[in-house]
């Protein structure tokens, strides 16, 4: 006969333990934290490009890339005129963790940083299990995929306080249905705020600019 | 981990570790089943088996107070249609317990 002796711990409790650090001291500077996750190619780097050309000087934003390999969209960041940019090369895993976005951090100056971008590794699967110590994950998605996305990896969507559909510019030359894709994500998560925007042309980006800004206010009044 | 908690609570061998997977962990059982079974060979703990708790995705209505399965993973209530339902279960990925022979 066996015995049961308890353990009750979490698998992910040393990513957790790291990500409540992160939490802490992001909180205690007053910088809103966001984990960009979604599939390869939606257009992660793209939206932090506009979002770094259109609030650039006017709030202060630090950012942190993640690719499996290169260190391309961290050095497309310092391009846009990312001031604050610290790429993480995760040689071959598939998605962001704690301790890898707390060394990131440890290697930029944070002082009076408003935002932090985590732009994490292209993968709607592993990236939603590990916190990072954000404040909401921002999930995106583009026209070019199927609009089923939020039915296929709904654990992504149901853990995502946004969801960006990018690339609106290129409705109607594939079968992707925004009000379908809108309808799937919400049943998944109610709560999802929706933003419709083409990183290419600026389209319906202004929204987001103003979310972001909101983000920051509240944030500094410590309503977050 | 498991072998953490085994010096830990000073325990020397073990026949079983005790996992709880909600649905929506990103886990799958059978492929983690298969994983342990390899990573666990030539270690201390060989020949310990993985035995999986699934735990099904529920919510709660936040408008109603229903409690229900969101099969598909829907946090749709199915008495008042309600969106705004919170998750009570379903992200779990714990280790439970350990066995001893």
């Amino acid at each position: 006969m066996s015995e049961k002796v308890s353990v009750e711990k979490k698998v992910l409790s040393e990513n957790d333990r790291i990500a409540a650090q992160i939490r802490e001291k992001l909180g205690a500077k007053r910088i809103v934290a966001l984990n960009l996750v979604s599939s390869p190619g939606s257009g992660k780097t793209s939206l932090l490009e506009r979002t770094l050309d259109a609030l650039n000087g006017d709030i202060k934003m630090a950012l942190v890339a993640g690719d499996v390999q290169t260190e391309n969209d961290a050095k497309r960041l310092i391009r846009a005129g990312g001031m604050l940019v610290r790429p993480i090369v995760t040689g071959g895993a598939c998605h962001l963790d704690a301790s890898m976005v707390s060394n990131a951090l440890n290697q930029l100056d944070l002082t009076d940083v408003d935002v932090l971008f985590i732009e994490n590794v292209g993968n709607l699967v592993c990236p939603s299990s590990y916190d990072l110590g954000e404040d909401m994950k921002v999930v995106v998605i583009s026209t070019t995929e199927g609009d089923d996305k939020p039915l296929k990896y709904p654990s992504m969507f149901r853990r995502s306080s946004a969801m960006v559909i990018n690339k609106v510019d290129l409705l109607g030359l594939s079968d992707f249905d925004v009000s379908k894709v809108k309808d799937n994500a919400l049943g998944i998560n109610g709560g999802l705020r929706i933003f419709e925007v083409s990183c290419r042309t600026g389209a319906g980006l202004n929204d987001w600019y103003t979310w972001l800004r909101e983000l920051i206010i509240r944030k500094k009044r410590n309503e977050t | 981990m498991t072998q953490d908690e085994m010096q830990r609570q000073r325990i020397e061998s073990i026949c079983a570790v005790g996992l709880r997977v909600g649905a929506l962990s990103g886990v799958d059982p059978g492929a983690l089943t298969f994983c342990f079974e390899t990573a666990v060979s030539d270690t201390p703990l060989t020949g310990a088996k993985l035995e999986v708790e699934f735990v099904p995705a529920r919510g709660r209505c936040r408008s109603c107070g229903h409690e229900f399965e969101a099969e598909d993973f829907l946090f749709l209530c199915s008495k008042c249609d309600s969106r705004d339902v919170d998750m009570l279960t379903g992200q779990e990925l714990d280790i439970v317990y350990l066995s001893k022979p």
